[in-house]
């Protein structure tokens, strides 16, 4: 049974960070399991925890009337679910719901934030690595919005 | 002129259309022929069979403009003229004794269909092969079922994510380009073969080369207005490059410097 | 062969060679005044060909002028080439026909051997021939129609106002290719030609005509001509790493500015006698039971010469400009071996505008982008 400072070492967002940094980490986390469609969250809510997927599928989507809700992304295994803990308002864009029976680690975003007003060396470090996902994100968002597969024709 | 034997609709405004080819079919993974529909046009079309197949030359065809919209609506028993084949194919032989990932969106499956069929059928010639592949929505994946098959198969890594999904959708939503950081390949020893939109193929190229595989290794498969097909006709120039017989496949190495230049 | 093996033909002995020619059942073409210039043409006699004219050329400019001699070959190059013969502006590819139960039948036009006599050809023609035909039966194209063709070619005594074949390599003299070559000399009085042999055929052609070996001093004349005439060359290109530099400089300022001038017109590519795009196009009649297709003459300065999937790759003038010369003076290599160019100068005549190949090169030479930091 790995210790969650393991865990997280092996999420991208998180690996090669020294085993103090992850301890501290590791400190705001627990081990939390998902039954297929729960949700972590809804639109709304106050980010306050966030999570990394360690086994599992995590489906980011948008409710509309008299739709099926909308997909946004899914999210798979190593990845960071959700970032709005880092920025104010800290409250989450759209829903996330466990598309099957999913293993993460949840972190306080809450307690983390407070961690790194009161050592901003770690501050920035999280702020650089979760850009880095946050560009990611961009980027793919960007690549669909150009609909390339669509009608080549289209102006 | 050859005859149509069968046309299966793959989406909305994608066919499959099979011919028969007499007893002269011989061509290599990645090269395309040229589609006649009498009185209206020809169009430069990937075939998208399987090579070992002699009975039937397959192509699979997206209506975007007056020919291709022909040779999608033919019937069985019609004819449809054929030249070819034309191009520089895929590099099935250069890749063996490593891994192969093969990245596909859109229609780019349909010349990367033979190259699979190709690897799977000699499949002990290769390492680890991967197949990455992404379209619009789920309506628009190709080769449904035989891409249901390929999951199943133990030897052979599949990811499929589509651009857009209702949540009824169980599979991944995501780029195409996403899928390389995660896939499981040795970039030191990896050929890849990347084809869909031209941004696609960019960007699949950045992710590619981020994890280490080299421009020479990764190849693109571009396309550009096409006629005589021979090199004679001036059109499908790309700098110093006609792709009709310097491509239309080509090492990211040779072609990046030229699809960096705007309207070249 | 070796050049400077010169006969003496008179006068006289032009008017024999076209009508021999024509004895023989070739079809005779030369220049000829038309239309207030000189083109070519199909001639029944030597009294066809531009007699006592010239021609005044510049950027954009191009005039007839009287001779106070009667030279027949006191001119340069016009409008067109032998492009127009090597590879015609409209060719039916295939006639098809569709009948009522479905089938088709194709028929390919009868093309009857065609027995042609190019006279009064220059040498950067030569070149260009040579690099046409090196584009033409380039990979596995379909064949060509068996021609049988004879070539008399001219040596230029005089250049032209917009020639710099000394640049190219490609002239004024002309050292092989030809059956037989021209030098004319009219001075004094007098008006005689001398006389090359290229090859068998040509030497088999002079053996019917009154010819005898030149006079050392006559020799010494004709060879004089051709010196004379690369003397006078009025612009030039430096072509020593052409290739590179155009490609290297692809985001030159140079090219906006020339597009604001370029008129998109495409005269260039009519005019040079290498440029060889063509367009296939599929038409069928009103029934659609008959079809043909037709490979007719295109050029990359057209908007939809890069269509693609209902757009253009080049919508603009600066980039069609840009492509087309440097696939002329660069990827030519690349895609042929050779250089496109011929330093002919019909594309600097023949412009509207009067856009300067040569000006266009020194212009990014002389402001090379490579080695600034990008």
């Amino acid at each position: 049974m790995k210790t969650l400072d393991a865990l997280l070492s092996e999420c991208p967002v998180f690996t090669g960070l020294d085993g103090e940094t992850l301890e501290l980490i590791a400190g705001c986390g627990r081990n939390v399991r998902f039954p297929a469609e729960q949700h972590l969250f809804r639109e709304g809510e106050a980010a306050d925890t966030f999570y990394v997927v360690r086994h599992g599928v995590i489906t980011l989507e948008m409710r509309v009337p008299a739709r099926r809700p909308l997909v946004i992304e899914t999210l798979h295994d190593g990845d960071v679910v959700g970032w709005s803990w880092l920025v104010p308002p800290y409250r989450w864009a759209f829903d996330a719901r466990a598309a099957e029976p999913t293993a993460a680690v949840a972190l306080d975003g809450a307690c983390l934030r407070e961690k790194c007003r009161e050592d901003p060396a770690l501050g920035y470090e999280l702020l650089q690595r979760f850009s880095q996902v946050m560009v990611e994100r961009l980027q793919a968002a960007r690549l669909r919005l150009l609909d390339v597969y669509g009608d080549p024709r289209a102006a | 002129m050859l005859p149509v034997l069968t046309t299966r609709r793959e989406s909305e405004d994608t066919f499959t259309v099979e011919l028969d080819p007499g007893d002269r079919l011989a061509f290599a993974p990645g090269q395309f022929m040229m589609l006649y529909a009498f009185g209206t046009g020809e169009a430069a079309i990937s075939i998208s069979g399987d090579p070992a197949e002699a009975a039937r030359l397959v192509h699979t065809v997206r209506a975007l403009g007056p020919t291709t919209q022909a040779i999608c609506a033919v019937q069985p028993g019609e004819v449809v003229g054929v030249r070819g084949p034309f191009g520089r194919p895929w590099p099935v032989a250069e890749a063996e004794g490593g891994d192969v990932v093969i990245v596909a969106g859109g229609i780019g499956l349909a010349p990367l269909r033979p190259a699979l069929l190709w690897i799977l059928s000699r499949r002990e010639r290769y390492e680890r092969v991967t197949l990455l592949y992404g379209g619009r929505s789920p309506e628009q994946l190709l080769y449904g079922d035989e891409l249901a098959a390929w999951r199943e198969r133990d030897d052979l890594d599949v990811a499929v994510t589509v651009d857009v999904a209702r949540s009824d959708w169980r599979g991944r939503v995501g780029v195409v380009p996403a899928l390389v950081a995660t896939a499981r390949f040795d970039p030191a020893h990896t050929v890849a073969m990347v084809c869909g939109p031209e941004i696609m193929m960019r960007a699949t190229a950045s992710a590619l080369s981020d994890r280490g595989v080299s421009a020479e290794r990764i190849h693109l498969s571009l396309e550009r207005n096409m006629q005589c097909a021979f090199g004679r006709c001036g059109h499908c120039q790309l700098g110093p490059t006609l792709l009709c017989r310097d491509g239309p496949v080509f090492p990211y190495a040779q072609i990046a410097p030229w699809m960096r230049v705007w309207e070249l | 062969m070796t050049s400077g093996d010169y006969r003496h033909l008179q006068r006289e002995g032009l008017d024999a060679l076209v009508e021999l020619l024509a004895r023989r059942g070739f079809t005779v073409i030369g220049p000829t005044v038309r239309d207030g210039a000189i083109v070519l043409d199909e001639i029944s006699s030597a009294a066809e060909l531009p007699i006592g004219w010239t021609d005044e050329q510049d950027a954009g400019t191009y005039r007839l002028r009287r001779r106070d001699d009667e030279a027949c070959f006191g001119h340069v190059v016009g409008p067109d080439s032998l492009k127009r013969f090597l590879l015609p502006p409209t060719l039916t590819v295939f006639s098809a026909r569709r009948g009522p139960d479905g089938k088709i039948t194709m028929e390919r036009p009868e093309c009857e051997p065609r027995r042609m006599a190019f006279i009064g050809v220059r040498s950067c023609d030569l070149h260009a021939m040579g690099i046409l035909n090196g584009v033409l039966h380039s990979g596995a194209a379909p064949s060509v129609s068996p021609d049988e063709t004879l070539i008399i070619s001219v040596q230029c005594g005089e250049a032209g106002g917009t020639c710099f074949c000394t640049s190219m390599g490609t002239g004024p003299r002309a050292e092989s290719g030809f059956d037989l070559a021209l030098t004319e000399v009219v001075e004094d009085g007098e008006h005689w030609f001398a006389v090359e042999v290229g090859t068998p055929a040509g030497a088999e052609l002079l053996a019917e005509l009154p010819a005898r070996p030149a006079t050392a001093q006559e020799s010494q004349e004709a060879a004089l001509r051709p010196e004379q005439a690369a003397a006078q060359m009025g612009r030039t290109m430096e072509t020593g790493d052409l290739r590179d530099l155009l490609m290297g400089n692809l985001e030159h300022p140079r090219w906006e500015e020339v597009a604001s001038r370029c008129l998109s017109c495409g005269n260039c590519t009519m005019a040079c006698p290498t440029c060889f795009c063509v367009e296939i196009a599929d038409t069928s009649d009103a029934t659609g039971a008959e079809a043909e297709r037709e490979q007719r003459w295109a050029s990359c300065f057209t908007v939809d010469h890069a269509y693609l999937n209902g757009g253009s790759v080049r919508p603009t003038t600066q980039s069609r400009y840009r492509q087309w010369m440097t696939h002329k003076l660069s990827t030519w290599w690349d895609q042929f071996g050779t250089s496109g160019c011929v330093g002919c100068g019909r594309c600097i005549t023949w412009c509207p505008v009067g856009i300067d190949i040569t000006e266009e090169v020194a212009a990014i030479r002389a402001s090379d982008t490579r080695g600034d930091a990008s």
